[in-house]
């Protein structure tokens, strides 16, 4: 076991990975000379070279279309798009045309890429450097959406992305990049898509997450011991498909949930979880499906005191989880 | 405006300009794109308007102040006071050569977040600009809801919606279509980077403004890098401005640490855009002295050497030496106009840093109108 940081696990990953297979290959804007803005890529250029490891235009769309294009004729490209928010271009190649190409080719062909991005926020990085995108994607019927938490997720899933025949939406929070450590062990592993991950254990709330509010529940569910609630927190990890099972397996067990996620609420993960539950699980539940979001405006804002009001944090958390055990 | 008047025949621009010819400042030239246009470049040239009253001296005094506060700005980042920066030294020339081409008040300015000198230029105080670095009230484009230099300010004609590259070109083109269907003669400008040049959105706008024949000036600040990414990398042609020509318009490439020669160019180009003759596409050549911005680090990917050579063409030190050369400016003056633009830099600093933060009681309000049809 090695502590590793998110950016260092999804950089492994992707070094393994191209060590590994020579399809495997990277492109995006500078993730050359530069390694990326976020360094995900530093050294990869000396490694493998301009080839594998291509400068793009600034041209979001055509990043995701040549990706596309290029997964449909035997390679396997992970293609970055340097900021979540700056992902939109890509929803007309990806949403519109490689989710739809193994159902509309009637399975004659298939697309194995990756489109990584960093995203989320709590970062001071204002209405386009702190979106939530995943909603969107894990709408889509065709694509996979893997929002890791940890370094030991990151490493894992991001290496089972790679080696997945379908496109895979690969989202980091980019606030776990640098301020979130963890052991990933020196062997190889990997983990499968789809499946939540148990982070905690208790039996009287259940707080069902992902990405960078993991450690914020985390966080919360250790305020609240003092007040006697034991916690359970679920790890979602994927997006799409989500881990049905296990969502059901913790609401039978507490009875009571809390959904927590950082991007708006309405329309998003959450509803869908909830949904989930209330369809399979209705008899088990002692209180309302709760849900814990971002606000309904169209981003985060700048001044620390917005950005603030914004962001969910482990306070805002432990309030949702008291009320809700005492219902 | 621009009606040649015979009191500038002895101005300091008139001086100033013979001087630059004297210097051997680049004049703008048009790129061969251009043959869409019946002219020849020399004929167009010369027939040019000169300028109204284009002060170099008081240019000189703004690119000063601009230089003093992009430098204050870059150090308050440094110091962890203010938000990321990304600097406009070297592109000074670029934009206050631009915009005195243009009608403030009047014509429509799409910037993008390294026009310091055009915020400045069209109203702005240094104020109001740090406030938007330290997030405080009273900034004046977002309310401190945006990065620094973003949101608008339509009194003055400011646009900066976002930071997403390009996607404010096709939404200057369509400011100009409005201005055609309604029959007003403004120009719109699009201010934009070599990067952005290879976006979709900017082919896609191009190409529906020159079918259109809309007022628009599409005026490409090519610093040669978009972060890292070196113009090789970015495009296989030597020149934004030679793609000019598959789109049907006029295409200038103009030395853009020359700020006549920007002047000249852009005051053509908008003659053009207001006589119903359709866009064109001002190429700058400027240069990137700092990193792409305050959280970049540049020596990854470009050389101090590239950095010392570029710092030759500055445009601060370029209109420095045709005013010294045209005796327009002396030591005591230039001191005194450092020294000014350094008291209101000061001043500005302190009264955006003493502002109090935005309150939250609006975070809610703005999401859609309160009008319901
Ligand atoms: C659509 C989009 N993609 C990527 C980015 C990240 N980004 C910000 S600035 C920039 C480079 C822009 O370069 P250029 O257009 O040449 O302008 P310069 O900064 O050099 O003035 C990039 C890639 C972005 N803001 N928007
Ligand atoms: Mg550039």
């Amino acid at each position: 076991m090695t502590i590793k940081t998110v950016l260092e696990a999804v950089h492994d990953a992707m070094q393994e990975e191209m060590r590994r297979d020579e399809t495997v290959f990277v492109m995006g804007e500078d993730i050359g000379a530069r390694g990326g803005v976020f360094l995900a890529t530093e050294g990869f250029l000396q490694e493998f070279g301009e080839n594998r490891v291509i400068d793009t235009p600034l041209a979001e769309s055509s990043i995701a279309g040549v990706a596309l294009g290029a997964a449909m004729h035997g390679m396997r490209p992970i293609a970055e798009i340097e900021f979540g928010d700056f992902i939109w271009p890509t929803i007309n190649q990806i949403v519109g045309e490689a989710a739809k190409v193994r159902y509309g080719t009637k399975g004659k062909l298939n697309a194995p890429m990756v489109l990584r991005a960093p995203h989320g926020g709590g970062v001071r990085g204002a209405l386009y450097h702190s979106q939530s995108v995943e909603a969107f994607f894990a709408h889509t019927p065709g694509l996979k959406v893997v929002t890791p938490s940890t370094p030991y997720d990151a490493k894992g899933l991001l290496k089972s992305a790679i080696r997945d025949d379908d496109p895979v939406i690969f989202l980091e929070h980019k606030r776990t990049y640098r301020l979130v450590r963890g052991e990933v062990p020196d062997d190889e592993y990997t983990l499968p898509i789809g499946k939540a991950d148990l982070k905690r254990e208790g039996s009287d709330v259940t707080i069902i997450t992902y990405g960078l509010m993991l450690h914020h529940c985390l966080e919360a569910a250790e305020t609240v011991e003092m007040d006697d609630i034991d916690v359970e927190v679920l790890d979602l990890r994927t997006v799409r498909p989500l881990d049905t099972d296990a969502i059901l397996a913790t609401t039978r067990k507490t009875g009571k949930v809390l959904i927590v996620h950082e991007d708006n609420k309405a329309l998003g993960i959450g509803a869908e979880v909830s949904a989930i539950i209330s369809e399979n699980a209705f008899e088990y539940l002692d209180g309302p499906v709760a849900r814990l979001a971002g606000p309904e405006i169209p981003a985060m804002p700048f001044a620390p005191p917005l950005e603030d009001m914004y962001m969910i944090d482990s306070e805002k958390i432990a309030n949702s989880i008291r009320q809700l055990a005492e219902y | 405006m621009a009606e040649q008047t015979s009191d500038h025949e002895n101005g300091a621009f008139e001086r100033a300009v013979r001087a630059a010819a004297d210097s051997g400042i680049t004049k703008p030239t048009i790129s061969e794109s251009s043959s869409t246009n019946q002219e020849s470049s020399k004929t167009r040239l010369s027939n040019k308007k000169a300028p109204d009253s284009p002060d170099l001296l008081s240019m000189y005094r703004r690119m000063v102040l601009c230089r003093t506060l992009d430098e204050r700005i870059w150090m308050l980042n440094r110091q962890g006071k203010a938000a990321i920066m990304a600097s406009s030294q070297g592109h000074e020339a670029g934009q206050i050569g631009s915009v005195e081409a243009l009608q403030k008040g009047y014509d429509q300015f799409y910037i993008y977040y390294r026009d310091l000198a055009v915020l400045l230029e069209l109203g702005l105080t240094p104020t109001e600009i740090i406030k938007g670095f330290v997030a405080k009230e009273g900034e004046p484009l977002s309310g401190a809801r945006q990065f620094p230099t973003h949101g608008a300010h339509p009194e003055y004609g400011i646009i900066n919606l976002s930071n997403v590259v390009a996607t404010h070109i096709p939404q200057g083109v369509g400011a100009a279509l409005s201005a055609k269907m309604k029959g007003e003669n403004r120009v719109v400008i699009i201010y934009f980077g070599d990067g952005a040049s290879s976006a979709g959105d900017c082919h896609e706008a191009m190409n529906f403004a020159a079918i259109h024949k809309l007022p628009v000036i599409f005026f490409c600040e090519n610093n040669k890098y978009a972060i890292s990414v070196p113009l090789k990398n970015q495009m296989a042609v030597g020149s934004v401005a030679s793609r000019a020509e598959g789109y049907g318009m006029p295409g200038i490439e103009v030395d853009g640490c020359d700020i006549i020669a920007v002047y000249e160019a852009t005051f053509e180009a908008a003659q053009r855009a207001r006589s119903g003759q359709g866009p064109s596409l001002i190429e700058a050549q400027v240069e990137r002295y700092l990193p792409h911005t305050s959280d970049d680090d540049d020596s990854i990917y470009r050389s101090q050497e590239e950095i010392e050579e570029a710092k030759k063409r500055d445009p601060l030190k370029m209109l420095k030496d045709l005013l010294y050369s045209s005796e327009v400016l002396d030591e005591e003056q230039e001191e005194l106009i450092n020294k000014d633009a350094r008291q209101i830099v000061n001043e500005a600093t302190e009264e955006a840093e003493d502002a109090p933060y935005p309150e939250t009681d609006d975070f809610f309000k703005h999401v859609v109108g309160d009008s319901s049809v």
